[in-house]
């Protein structure tokens, strides 16, 4: 059976051992940590301001953005472009561990708020004496990061676990985990779910006691989100490359095959779905200090539709793709939407429109493809 | 004697008639001119005769038509002058003084004016004037007017009422008899206004006499039950309502998504063209028949089906086509078309909401108690919806073309086979589901605001519908939508609209679990495909 398969199939179906890159994939790794970890710092930091090579706070704050965008992107990949299962919800991860990140956040204000209590301001607006109960760990940084990881880690778990021992499959999936994430936008746009209502959080003064806005701060947020992305992708790398990654192809390509094979594609589904949903909240927890916001919006089916979309323009199925994606349709937005705004929407629109029917394998897979051609024409012309 | 008889016939007919000119000059003019206080007693008191000819005194006065001179007050009315109370043309004299009204005045007159409506001889007046007087807090001295008009209306939905109103003044009064009778009639009320005046006069110390007291808790209680009728009904009425308009949002979907498979995230914003149709006939209307602008709908309609339909077909021909059979491609695509058709109607009509009018037939309703107004437009909603699902069902069960779409949907190749041209008989079925789509739209715009959003609002609650109903059959739509629609306002009514609508999400998503292929699931070799 494998021997059929090996022989059909340009690559090996065993586990690649060791390294888990080519030369050019760690060079490319390597580059992208400096320049997380070095470049930018020192180009924003220390290049003066009235230099050409300064990079502006505006295009720092931008590409820190992105990146936690490009780990969502990526998230979503593991759970559809490789394991088949596209996840409509993925937005309501990320915004509960944004949700997470701002209710310590939003403790860390202390009484420095329009109201100069102790509550936050919304909560003071509201006429509420005390915290509710779910506020309880807000004031610890260490419990609530926890919070952060568990609790949409918890949540996808038990959804996922009735979903799939359902065998709820392909859009039927698809739209219920939509309609998760709409009721929970309903639900956290009430004031008396204690979360802000559709203001949401906002107005951060300050992290671990250190003022948010300056530009320290600024700079180990983006540092630690750059780090973040790039130790996910490399983690991405070694699940996808491991036997447990090619059971999940396996689960994508022909989920009845891989049960009537011994496996048993629920623990397989379930952990992926769970990693993938974990993966979204940390992006959430970094994205929520340095954009200073977050609100019910981030839980609307548009959003979590907008990360299919990173993942589907950059090219499914490889790992790369999504981070490219994410990047060129983020990029795109920050650009239609300063010059012109009205077209961004038709922009986006066609893009769904063209990726889906002409570049079923993204952005990456153009690229494969031009290099191949190029590379044949290469060989024929010395042939 | 016979004179004697006539006589006394005569005067007899005199006192059961109404007194038609009760009004007299020096009655006028003591409304007219004077201190404020003095005047508005003299209104109380004209009002209280109930006479029709007081009211063109009144509007006059509204008006500023009133000069007073010499202690006479005259009217101008169309450039015809006459004497207050009188109907003698006069000429106003040169020293004429306007009359002044002031703030409390103007609040008498135009209470007067309400109350003098209530004698009106056209039944459309005395109707709007009693809406008004149930709206106020009754008083004493309104119950000569009331018994008044009580005593010569006609119309006995209009009498009974008047005589609950009067009913609810005479159960304070002072004699017991009239209280007695006041609380037994008051037992064949509805309205939430009579129960908290019962209660009232059920509270300790309002009520001593033991016989009287016993007649108020009845009616209480006969009032009450009627009005849990009223809400009972309410919620009922309005869950199979929402049910309705679920049942036109998700028909079009059954078809498309149920029947062929597409998940079409567009079709809200199919329902939004429609929506937007209806709008452009309606203006055309107002623009070129003005006359005929209660039919517009008639002509809306149609537009509403071909604007979507169009539009549908234009979709399936240059993008959905090729992406049959990979569903969540398709997904993706759609939604992109929705963000399209949304920027779309944003730069061509703007971003703002515009106004979609009733036709006269449309708006009111149908009062079935004090509590339960069924309005004409949802009514006309729920028979359109039964309507369309009809059509729907006869068109896939009866038609040539609904024996194609049915063929091609169980077995493409076989149907290709047979002759069938699938490419165009999908098209057809896309646009089919895509006018329907129209339609619901249309239906939604003499119900809620039309906006570019419109559409957004509706997608999840009809995927849910068609999910829940099952693929594949109208029947299941049906039962979902209307199952949908009456849980959704029942559980309004104890847990509020936001939490009852995240409730029905939790239990769809729980009742998936169970029931993964919904309610009504296909049978046999169709279902696993």
């Amino acid at each position: 059976m494998s021997a059929v398969l090996n022989s059909s199939s340009d690559f090996s179906l065993q586990p690649r051992r060791g390294l888990l890159l080519g030369i050019r994939g760690w060079t490319g790794v390597v580059a992208a940590l400096i320049t997380v970890a070095v470049l930018v710092p020192v180009l924003n930091l220390l290049v003066p301001e009235g230099s050409a090579l300064h990079l502006g706070d505006y295009y720092v704050a931008l590409v820190g953005k992105i990146m936690c965008y490009a780990i969502c992107a990526l998230a979503m990949d593991l759970i559809w472009g490789y394991t088949g299962i596209l996840s409509l919800g993925h937005g309501l991860f990320f915004a509960l561990g944004g949700y997470g990140m701002g209710m310590y956040l939003m403790r860390q204000i202390g009484r420095d708020g329009q109201y100069k209590a102790d509550l936050p301001d919304f909560m003071v607006f509201l006429n509420w004496k005390e915290l509710p109960w779910t506020w309880t760990l807000s004031d610890s940084f260490i419990a609530q990061m926890l919070l952060v990881i568990l609790v949409p880690g918890l949540l996808a778990f038990v959804f996922g676990y009735f979903a799939f021992r359902s065998r709820i499959k392909g859009v039927y999936f698809s739209i219920i985990t939509q309609a998760l994430t709409y009721a929970a936008m309903l639900l956290f746009f009430r004031n008396e779910t204690g979360f802000g209502g559709n203001n949401g959080f906002t107005d951060f003064k300050r992290i671990l006691s250190i003022p948010i806005a300056q530009p320290s701060t600024r700079m180990v947020l983006f540092v630690l989100t750059g780090l973040t992305l790039i130790g996910f992708f490399l983690m991405a790398r070694a699940i996808v490359h491991s036997k447990y990654g090619r059971v999940l192809q396996a689960i994508r390509d022909a989920e009845s095959r891989v049960m009537f094979t011994g496996y048993d594609p629920i623990a397989y589904k379930l952990s992926i779905w769970t990693l993938s949903a974990v993966m979204c909240a940390i992006a959430g927890a970094l994205y929520v200090p340095q954009v200073g916001i977050i609100n019910p919006g981030e839980m609307s089916p548009a959003a979590s539709i907008e990360i299919a979309i990173w993942a589907a323009v950059g090219g499914r199925g490889t790992l790369i793709g999504p981070i490219v994606g994410a990047f060129f349709v983020n990029g795109a937005k920050s650009w239609f939407t300063q010059v012109f705004p009205e077209f961004w929407l038709y922009f986006l629109g066609a893009l769904f429109i063209a990726v889906t029917l002409f570049l079923p394998n993204g952005l990456v897979g153009l690229y494969a493809k031009l290099t191949s051609r190029s590379k044949k024409e290469d060989k024929e012309v010395r042939a | 004697m016979r004179r004697i008889l006539l006589l006394l016939l005569l005067t007899l007919g005199v006192l059961a008639a109404p007194a038609v000119r009760a009004l007299t000059p020096e009655e006028a003019t003591a409304i007219a001119a004077g201190e404020t206080d003095d005047r508005i007693a003299a209104l109380n008191k004209a009002t209280a005769q109930a006479d029709p000819a007081l009211a063109v005194l009144v509007q006059a006065l509204l008006d500023d038509a009133v000069k007073v001179a010499g202690g006479k007050a005259y009217v101008t009315l169309d450039g015809k002058t006459v004497l207050a109370g009188t109907t003698t043309e006069a000429t106003v004299p040169a020293d004429a003084d306007d009359v002044v009204n002031n703030n409390r005045m103007r609040g008498a007159l135009e209470a007067a004016l309400g109350s003098l409506r209530l004698v009106s001889p056209q039944v459309e007046t005395r109707r709007a004037a009693l809406v008004e007087l149930a709206k106020q807090q009754l008083e004493e001295a309104q119950l000569p007017l009331i018994e008044k008009a009580w005593g010569v209306e006609t119309d006995a939905a209009l009498k009974s009422q008047l005589e609950r109103m009067r009913a609810t003044i005479l159960v304070s009064a002072s004699d017991k008899g009239k209280r007695l009778a006041a609380a037994q009639s008051l037992l064949a009320s509805g309205e939430s206004g009579v129960k908290s005046l019962l209660q009232e006069r059920l509270a300790p110390g309002a009520e001593a006499d033991p016989e009287v007291r016993a007649a108020l808790q009845a009616a209480l209680t006969a009032v009450e039950g009627r009005l849990a009728w009223g809400e009972r009904l309410g919620v009922l009425f309005t869950g199979v309502s929402l049910g309705s308009i679920l049942l036109l949002a998700a028909l079009g979907l059954a078809i498309t998504y149920g029947l062929m498979g597409v998940i079409n995230m567009a079709h809200g914003e199919l329902m939004m063209i429609g929506a937007y149709a209806t709008w452009l006939v309606q203006n055309l209307f107002r623009e070129f028949l003005p006359g005929a602008f209660d039919w517009y709908l008639l002509a809306a309609v149609p537009a509403a089906f071909l604007a979507s339909a169009l539009v549908g077909a234009a979709l399936e021909r240059s993008v959905i086509r090729w992406l049959y059979g990979r569903p969540l491609e398709t997904l993706l695509a759609t939604w992109g078309i929705s963000l399209v058709l949304m920027q779309g109607v944003r730069s061509l009509f703007g971003a703002q909401n515009v106004a979609v009018e009733n036709p006269a037939w449309l708006s009111g309703g149908v009062a079935v108690f004090s509590n339960l107004t069924l309005p004409y437009n949802r009514l006309a909603i729920l028979v359109f919806a039964a309507a369309v699902l009809i059509g729907v069902a006869l068109l896939i069960a009866r038609t040539r073309l609904g024996l194609f779409v049915r063929g091609v949907t169980q077995n493409r190749r076989m149907a290709a086979c047979m002759g069938v041209n699938t490419a165009r008989v999908d098209t057809y079925a896309f646009s089919l589901g895509a006018g329907i789509a129209g339609l619901a739209g249309c239906a939604l715009s003499q119900v809620g605001n039309v906006g570019p959003d419109l559409g957004q609002s509706y997608i999840v609650d009809s995927f849910m519908v068609v999910v829940l109903g099952g693929v594949g059959q109208l029947a299941g739509t049906v039962y979902a939508a209307l199952g949908l629609g009456l849980i959704n306002k029942f559980l309004e009514g104890y847990a509020g609209a936001v939490l009852a609508k995240i409730m029905v999400l939790v239990f769809i998503v729980i009742f998936i679990q169970k029931r993964p292929q919904g309610m009504f699931a296909m049978k046999g070799r169709s279902a696993e495909a």
